[in-house]
C-alpha cells in the first residue's frame, strides 16, 4: 500500500473512530425505574427514565429552568386567572406514528389525576381540563394558581388511542402489585424510545428517528444502554474499567478515586432533594415497638430528643465525607420558602434528649424497627445505620430492616411501616409540594406520602389556600406560618440535604441537573 | 493405673505419635486453638462492644490502623470500620459468630445425617432407597442455594422486627440443613458394613431392639469417619456462613460475622481504606485453612489404608 493510502487509511479511522464510540451512552446508577407507567409512581429514577420517552408539556432543562416541551407557551386566559392556555407543538408524533393532539393532553391530565395515579397529588388545584381546538388546551383550577405550570414539569403526555387499546386507560396501582401493559411497553414523544427493558438488568433505548426537537438540541447520542449496579464498589469498578460511561451517584468514598482516574471526571452539585426519617405519630400504638398501648412518638418530647441526637455533623463528616449539607428542616434552599434561620441544625445534646426521655417516661428507653431503602439515596443504608446508633444513646433500640426501594416505598404508601427514611426532591420548587404530600393530613388527593399520623385541620386549609392564593407576598407568609408550625410539631426528623456527584468519561460534555434528572438529549459529546 | 500413666499411653499413643511428627498438623492445631481462645474471650480481649451500636462514636470511622483519628484523636490497633466499630473487637465477636454458626451448622448436620444415615443403612429396602434418593437430589443443588432458599423463606416467614434476632439461627438452619447429605451417605455405607459383623449377629440373637442395635453397638463402630467429615464441612460451614452473610441476607451489619465485616469493607477497596477488608479477610482464610488442614490430617491418620 502506498504511503500516503496509509495516511489516508489513518487519518479516516481517526475521523470515524471517536463518531463510532460517541453514539452509545452506557449509563448506570444503583437502582432502578420502579415502573414505566409514567403516573404510576412519583420517583425520581422512574421519572429520570420516562423523561427519554416521554415528555410533558414544559419541563426543567439542565440547568433547571422551565422550558417549553409539548407546549410551545402558556399564559392564564385574560379577564380569567383561573385558566391557564397552552399552545401545544405541532407536527409531534408518538413513537408508534399517532399525531400529538390536544385530546391526548386532555387524557393524560384526566387519567393522572385518577385514585391509582402517584400524580394526583400535584394536580389537586386542578379542577377541569378542556380541549379548545386541535392544538389548545385550557386547565382551570379552583381558584387562580400562579404556580401551576411548576406542577407539569414531570407529568408526562401518553397516547389516547394507544393507552385505550392497551387497557391502560387507568394508571397501574404499583403499591397494590399491580401490573399492566403501560408498566412494561411504551409510547411517547420523547428523544429516545423503547428497544428493550429487563427490569433491574438493563433497559435499552435508542434515538427517535422522527424527534421534533431536530437542530435544537445536541441528540448526538443514538443510543442509551442502561444498567441498574446497586454494589457501590461494583459500580466504581464498571466506571474505572470502562464498561459504563456515566455513573449517576458514584459512592461518595470513591470521588477522589474516580477523579484522579485517567478519561473520567466528577462533576458536582447542590442537589434539590432532602433526606429525613418519618415516624407515626398518630396512631394511638405502634406494631413495631416494645411500648405496649401507646405509641412514644406520639409524645413531643420523644420526638425532640431524637431530633437533638441526631449528630447531623458526625453524618457528613464521616458516612458522607463531607458531600452533604446537614439539614434542620426538611426543604433544600432551591426552595420557595427556605429561610436560613429553618435550615439551622439543630444543636446535638445528648443530656438534654436523655433528660426528655425521662420526662415523657422512656427513662429505659423502647425499642422500635426502622425501614430504610438501600438502593435509592447516597449511603443510604449507611446513613441508617449511623442513625441507629444515635438513637441508641439515647436508650431507643432501632431494629434496622434495609430493603431495595421498590418494596421499601410500597411500605410507606401502604403505611405498613411506622418508622421510615424518606428523601424528597422538590421538583416544583415551592414549599406547596412539600406539603401537599407531606404535612398535608392523608385525605383524599391530599398527603399521599405522609405516613406520619400527622393532622392538623389549620395548617391542612392553609396548605389548600396556597393554591388559590394570588398575592405572592400572602402566600410566603402563609408557607412561613406552616413551617413554624411543621417545625415546632417535629413533624420529621431531617438529615441533610444531598450533594450530586455525576461521573462520566472526559469527552462526555454534560452539566449537573439540580434535580438529579439527565435529559440525554441534551448530551454532546467533545 | 495413675494419671502419669495415662498421660505416658496417650503419649505414646500411635494417633498421638502422628500429630507429634507433623509440623503441619501442630502450626493448624495451633491456630485453630488461637482462634478459638481469641473468641471465647472476646469479652476480655475486645475494648469496646462492637454490637452495642450506642456505644459506637461515628467520629470514630475510617480510622487507619495504629494511627489517631483526625478528629477524636482515639487510636485503634487494627482500625475502625465506616460506623468507628473497633476492628479488632469485631474481628473477636464476628468470629465467635462465624465459630457459633459453623459449630451449630455441623452439629445439626451431623445429627441429621447419622440419624438418617443409621436408618437407612440398617433397615435397607425402601427406606433406604426414599432417604438416599432425597440425598441425591439435594447433591444435585449446590449447598449456597438451598441455604439462601432456606434463609428467603424464614424472612418471609419472620416478622421485620424478629429477623435480626433469629438471623443467627436462621443461619443455622439453613446450613445445617444443606450439609447433612455428606454424612448420610458415609454412615450409610459404614453400617452396611457393620451390620453383617458378627457382633451386630450376635445382639441380633440375644433380642436386642434394632434402635439400641444401631445406637449401641453400630454408631461407635461409625464415628471415625464422621468426625473427619465433621472437620471438614466446620471449614465449609464457616465459609458458607461468611459468603452469605457477605451476599447480605446473614447476619445482620448490626451483629457482624467475618463475613459481613468483609462486605463492608469490600465498599471501601477503591477509596483506600484497605483495613476494613483485609484483617477479617485474613482472619476467615487462617481459620478456614487451619481446620482444613487438621481435617486433612485426621483423614490421612485415621484412615489405616494410607498409612
Amino acid at each position: 500500500m502506498p504511503r500516503n493510502q496509509i495516511a489516508a487509511a489513518i487519518l479516516a479511522a481517526a475521523v470515524i473512530a471517536p463518531l463510532a464510540s460517541a453514539e452509545t451512552l452506557r449509563w448506570a446508577r444503583s437502582g432502578d425505574s420502579l415502573t414505566l407507567d409514567p403516573h404510576a409512581q412519583n420517583e425520581g429514577t422512574t421519572h429520570t427514565v420516562a423523561h427519554q420517552i416521554y415528555e410533558p408539556l414544559l419541563h426543567r432543562d439542565m440547568a433547571g429552568q422551565i422550558v417549553p416541551a409539548l407546549a410551545t407557551s402558556w399564559a392564564t386566559v385574560p379577564g380569567n386567572p383561573n385558566v391557564w392556555r397552552f399552545t401545544l407543538r405541532e407536527g409531534v408524533t408518538f413513537h408508534g406514528g399517532e399525531a400529538f393532539t390536544a385530546d391526548d393532553v386532555v387524557f393524560s391530565i384526566k387519567r393522572a389525576k385518577m385514585e391509582s395515579s402517584d400524580m394526583k397529588g400535584l394536580l389537586t388545584s386542578v379542577k377541569d381540563v378542556r380541549a379548545v381546538d386541535d392544538l389548545t388546551v385550557d386547565i382551570e383550577t379552583n381558584g387562580a394558581n400562579p404556580l401551576l405550570i411548576n406542577n407539569l414539569t414531570n407529568l408526562f403526555i401518553m397516547d389516547r388511542g394507544w393507552s385505550e387499546a392497551n387497557d391502560s386507560a387507568t394508571p397501574q396501582d404499583f403499591a397494590a402489585g399491580e401490573t399492566s401493559f403501560a408498566a412494561a411497553n411504551t409510547n411517547g414523544t420523547g428523544a429516545f424510545q423503547l428497544v428493550s427493558r429487563t427490569p433491574d438488568e438493563r433497559t435499552v433505548f435508542k434515538a427517535n428517528p422522527n424527534y421534533w426537537g431536530k437542530g435544537q438540541f445536541p441528540l448526538e447520542v443514538t443510543e442509551i444502554i442502561f444498567t441498574p449496579i446497586q454494589s457501590a464498589a461494583t459500580r466504581v469498578a464498571a466506571l474505572l474499567s470502562g464498561e459504563v460511561d456515566f455513573v449517576q451517584d458514584v459512592p461518595v468514598q470513591d470521588l477522589g478515586r474516580v477523579d484522579s482516574a485517567d478519561g473520567l471526571k466528577v462533576v458536582k452539585a447542590a442537589q434539590n432533594r432532602v433526606i429525613f426519617f418519618g415516624m407515626n405519630q398518630g396512631k394511638a400504638d405502634l406494631e413495631t415497638d416494645s411500648v405496649e398501648g401507646a405509641n412514644p412518638f406520639a409524645d413531643r418530647r420523644v420526638r425532640e430528643a431524637m431530633n437533638i441526637a441526631i449528630n447531623r455533623e458526625a453524618i457528613q463528616k464521616v458516612v458522607m465525607r463531607g458531600q452533604s449539607d446537614p439539614t434542620g428542616v426538611i426543604m433544600p434552599p432551591f426552595v420557595n420558602g427556605w429561610t436560613a434561620e429553618l435550615g439551622a441544625i439543630p444543636a446535638n445534646d445528648l443530656n438534654k434528649a436523655k433528660s426528655l426521655m425521662a420526662d415523657a417516661g422512656y427513662g429505659d428507653g423502647f425499642s422500635v424497627t426502622l425501614n430504610c431503602p438501600n438502593d435509592r439515596y447516597i449511603n443510604d443504608e449507611a446513613i441508617c445505620q449511623a442513625f441507629v446508633g444515635m438513637m441508641g444513646q439515647i436508650g431507643i433500640t432501632v431494629n434496622l430492616d434495609s430493603k431495595p426501594k421498590a418494596q421499601h416505598f410500597p411500605t410507606i404508601q401502604n403505611q405498613t411501616t411506622e418508622f421510615y427514611m424518606l428523601g424528597w426532591g422538590v421538583p416544583t420548587f415551592d414549599s406547596h409540594y412539600i406539603f401537599n404530600f407531606l404535612v398535608h393530613s392523608r385525605e383524599g388527593d391530599r398527603g399521599p406520602w405522609n405516613n406520619t399520623g400527622y393532622s392538623n385541620a389549620d395548617v391542612d386549609s392553609m396548605i389548600v389556600s396556597l393554591e388559590s392564593e394570588t398575592d405572592l407576598a400572602v402566600r410566603d407568609a402563609t408557607i412561613g406560618k406552616i413551617w413554624n408550625q411543621v417545625q415546632q410539631d417535629i413533624v420529621y426528623l431531617p438529615v441533610h440535604n444531598q450533594v450530586l456527584n455525576w461521573s462520566m468519561a472526559n469527552n462526555v460534555a454534560f452539566d449537573v441537573q439540580p434535580e438529579d434528572q439527565p435529559h440525554f438529549k441534551y448530551l454532546s459529546f467533545q | 493405673m495413675s494419671i502419669g500413666q495415662r498421660l505416658y499411653q496417650w503419649w505414646d499413643s500411635d494417633f498421638f505419635y502422628a500429630f507429634r511428627t507433623s509440623p503441619v498438623a501442630i502450626v493448624a492445631f495451633s491456630v485453630v486453638m488461637l482462634l478459638f481462645g481469641g473468641a471465647l474471650l472476646a469479652p476480655l480481649l475486645s475494648v469496646m462492644d462492637p454490637f452495642d451500636m450506642a456505644a459506637l462514636n461515628l467520629m470514630n470511622g475510617f480510622t487507619p490502623p495504629m494511627q489517631p483519628n483526625a478528629f477524636t484523636g482515639d487510636t485503634f490497633l487494627l482500625g475502625t470500620d465506616d460506623q468507628g466499630r473497633d476492628l479488632w473487637s469485631a474481628i473477636l465477636h464476628g468470629l465467635r459468630v462465624s465459630l457459633f454458626v459453623g459449630f451449630s451448622a455441623v452439629g445439626l448436620a451431623m445429627a441429621i445425617g447419622i440419624s438418617l444415615g443409621l436408618l437407612a443403612g440398617y433397615l435397607g429396602g425402601w427406606v433406604d432407597a426414599l432417604i438416599m434418593r432425597v440425598a441425591d437430589v439435594q447433591v444435585t443443588f449446590p449447598s449456597i442455594l438451598i441455604a439462601m432458599l432456606i434463609f428467603g423463606i424464614a424472612r418471609g416467614l419472620l416478622p421485620p422486627e424478629a429477623r435480626n434476632d433469629f438471623a443467627i439461627w436462621v443461619l443455622i438452619l439453613s446450613i445445617g440443613l444443606s450439609e447433612w447429605v455428606q454424612f448420610a451417605r458415609t454412615v450409610r455405607g459404614t453400617t452396611m458394613v457393620e451390620k453383617e459383623k458378627e457382633y451386630v449377629q450376635a445382639a441380633q440373637l440375644l433380642g436386642l431392639s434394632r434402635l439400641q442395635i444401631m445406637r449401641r453397638h453400630i454408631l461407635p463402630n461409625v464415628m471415625g469417619p464422621v468426625l473427619v467429615i465433621a472437620t471438614i464441612t466446620l471449614a465449609l460451614a464457616i465459609i458458607a456462613e461468611a459468603t452469605l452473610s457477605f451476599l447480605g441476607v446473614g447476619a445482620p451489619p448490626t451483629q457482624p460475622s467475618l463475613g459481613t465485616l468483609i462486605s463492608i469493607g469490600q465498599d471501601f477497596l477503591f477509596s483506600g481504606e484497605w483495613w476494613i477488608l483485609l484483617f477479617p479477610a485474613l482472619t476467615l482464610l487462617a481459620l478456614a485453612l487451619s481446620v482444613n488442614l487438621l481435617g486433612d490430617w485426621l483423614r490421612d491418620t485415621l484412615n489405616p489404608r494410607l498409612q
